[in-house]
Formats: structure tokens, C-alpha cells, sequence
């Protein structure tokens, strides 16, 4: 009888603690809650903007309200785990540099760290942000037809004939520092969100610093064969 | 207190001295944040062509504050130049055109704010 009564005590005290783990993990594993609590602050995840100059200058993190269209959730599955920063003079490299004695110089102890999440939380994170699709008319599906350029051909479209290297790194140590670093762009980001943006990237916020190249459409493939051979993904 | 025609025309005259001075020192300060937006990071924060990207940049930007260098050029090429780029005035192709960015208009205020940092 005692024995009987210490198992049912044991088995209720399991329980309870088996519900409590349940509660708490699946609290943690509320996505939006997180974003909520942790990403509003930074990112905009309702609505497409920013809508003014003054906005664009205050803005410290990408707008999240098209995530869905725009990012590869698996990297976003692991980037925020172990953020490392994209762009590497921050989101408005206007405010954080000042004048050098050769040249502006990025001030770096004015550069924000991302918050990093654990794996479960980065995880439901980015399923909830893959959920976020406004501007989902600009995207054309399937418009990425998967093709291959050598990164020699792709140093040059790139770097001379069109000068995007003069903001974006190519490498980590090569590169304009203004713009986000497009070596790992083909990690982080959707191709047909890049042929979307490459076509018009005002479309997505009249306020950005990418000027109107006005590629032609095989110029626009080329650009994401390119990100892709730098990833080493060439199929 | 009636004012006669003269009074009138004066006062008419000093309102819209007002409107339109506020109008140019609107432009102007749009025009020094449309060159903090898009400018500095090549053209310097200071518009001495000594921004943050160009350690790597094949061509080196042009320095806004060079009154020689500054004065060659009209007013026409270096609207052509933003509006553009610098192939259309036979110059680098690092210099982007800014062409459905910028209005017209906002290139032309960009110009003056030019002049005003060369002094030229």
C-alpha cells in the first residue's frame, strides 16, 4: 500500500513536472511572442516602410514585414543564433562615422550587436518571420532561372563593369563598406526576392541607397549566379 | 489702423521675401540630407571625396571642396553626373546615376549645395 501510494506520488509529481516543461518550452517556442518582446524595437514587422529620410536614418534593423519573401529560413535559423553583422558600416552608415586622418572612418564601439537567440527560439523565430509577406505582388515565382557564371566573369560584371563593389564587399576584406556584404547573399536571401529587387529596388522602400541600375534581365541572372558560385552553391 | 496701397504692396512684398526664403532654406537643408543619404559614403562626410568605401574603389571620388577642379565643370555636367552618372559625362562608372531617386528638381538643389561646398 505504501509503495502503491509513494509510485502514485512519484507518477503526479512526474506529470506535473512533465506539463510544466511543456508549458514553459512551448512558451519559448511562441515565435511571435519573441519577435514581440525582442525584435519590434529594431525591426518593423507590420508595414512596409520606412516612410521618410529621417526614418531611413533612424532605422537600426532591416524591415521584417516581407521576411517571408525575402530570407532563406534555414539561415535565418542559424544567423540568429550567432549573428554576425551584414552590414558593415550599420543600417545608416551616416551615423556611425566621422572624419579620419586619411579618410571617414567607421566608428565601430557605435555599432550595435544583435541579440542572439537559442537554437529553439531562433528556430520558431524564423518560422513566424517566414510568415511575414507583404509586397508579395513583387515577387515574380520562378523568376530566378538557375543558371552558372564563373566567379571570374561574375568579379567583373560586378566589380568593373558596373562598380557594385564600390559599396558591397565581395570578400570580407574587399569591398565598400556602406551597403550589406553580397558574399553571403545567396545564403541569406531568396533569388527571386534579389531578381525582384535588382529589377526595381525602390520598390521595396523608396528610401534605400541602391541607385536604379536599370539592369538588363540577363545582367539581373548573372548578378545571382554570381552570389551563388560565392557561396559555392553552382547547381 | 487702415493701410494705404503702398503700405499694402510692402507688406505684400515682405511676405513673400519671407515664403520664398523659407523655400530656399527648405531646399537647401533637403539638399544636405539628400548628400548625407547618398554622397558621403564615397564622397566624404566633409565632401572631400574621403568616404568610407573608396580604400578599394578603382577611380577615387571626386573632392567637392577642390574650387579648381570644382569651377571646370558647369553646373549642366554635374547635373548630368547625378542625374545620369559618370559615363554620361565621360567619367568613372562608380559614379552611379541617381535617376529615379532624386527628382529633377532635388538634383538641382544638389548642385547648388555643390557650389556652396566648393565656394565656386
Amino acid at each position: 500500500m505504501n509503495v502503491t501510494w509513494k509510485s502514485t506520488g512519484s507518477l503526479i509529481g512526474t506529470g506535473i513536472l512533465l506539463i510544466l516543461s511543456l508549458t514553459s518550452t512551448s512558451m519559448a517556442l511562441d515565435g511571435k511572442a519573441i519577435i514581440d518582446k525582442q525584435c519590434v524595437q529594431c525591426h518593423e514587422v507590420d508595414k512596409a516602410g520606412p516612410e521618410t529620410l529621417e526614418a531611413f536614418w533612424a532605422r537600426k534593423g532591416p524591415n521584417l514585414s516581407y521576411a517571408g519573401n525575402k530570407y532563406k529560413q534555414v539561415w535565418l535559423e542559424q544567423w540568429l543564433t550567432a549573428p554576425k553583422r551584414i552590414r558593415p558600416a550599420g543600417m545608416f552608415y551616416g551615423n556611425h562615422i566621422e572624419p579620419g586622418d586619411t579618410r571617414d572612418q567607421v566608428i565601430e564601439s557605435s555599432l550595435v550587436q544583435h541579440v542572439v537567440l537559442e537554437k529553439e527560439e531562433a528556430k520558431a523565430v524564423a518560422k513566424t518571420l517566414m510568415n511575414l509577406k507583404s509586397k508579395s505582388e513583387l515577387i515574380e515565382v520562378g523568376a530566378y532561372k538557375p543558371g552558372t557564371i564563373s566567379l571570374s566573369m561574375g568579379d567583373l560584371l560586378f566589380v568593373k563593369f558596373r562598380g557594385c563593389s564600390s559599396c558591397h564587399r565581395i570578400q570580407e576584406d574587399y569591398g565598400g563598406v556602406s551597403g550589406p556584404e553580397v558574399y553571403t547573399a545567396a545564403e541569406r536571401l531568396q533569388e527571386d526576392y534579389v531578381v525582384s529587387f535588382l529589377r526595381d529596388p525602390q520598390a521595396w522602400s523608396p528610401f534605400n541607397f541602391m541607385p536604379q541600375y536599370r539592369l538588363k534581365e540577363s545582367d539581373i541572372q548573372k548578378f545571382v549566379h554570381y552570389f551563388r558560385a560565392m557561396s559555392g552553391e553552382t547547381k | 489702423m487702415r493701410l494705404n496701397a503702398q503700405e499694402i504692396c510692402l507688406c505684400l512684398l515682405l511676405l513673400f521675401a519671407l515664403v520664398f526664403n523659407l523655400g530656399v532654406a527648405h531646399a537647401q537643408d533637403q539638399a544636405e540630407a539628400h548628400y548625407k543619404t547618398y554622397c558621403w559614403q564615397c564622397h566624404g562626410m566633409t565632401g572631400d571625396g574621403m568616404g568610407i568605401n573608396i580604400p578599394d574603389m578603382s577611380v577615387q571620388p571626386r573632392d567637392h571642396t577642390d574650387k579648381k577642379e570644382m569651377s571646370a565643370r558647369s553646373d549642366e555636367e554635374l547635373f548630368t553626373a547625378i542625374k545620369e552618372g559618370g559615363r554620361a559625362i565621360g567619367k568613372s562608372i562608380l559614379m552611379p546615376a541617381w535617376e529615379g531617386i532624386l527628382s529633377d528638381k532635388e538634383i538641382h538643389d544638389l548642385v547648388r549645395y555643390l557650389r556652396k561646398l566648393c565656394d565656386c
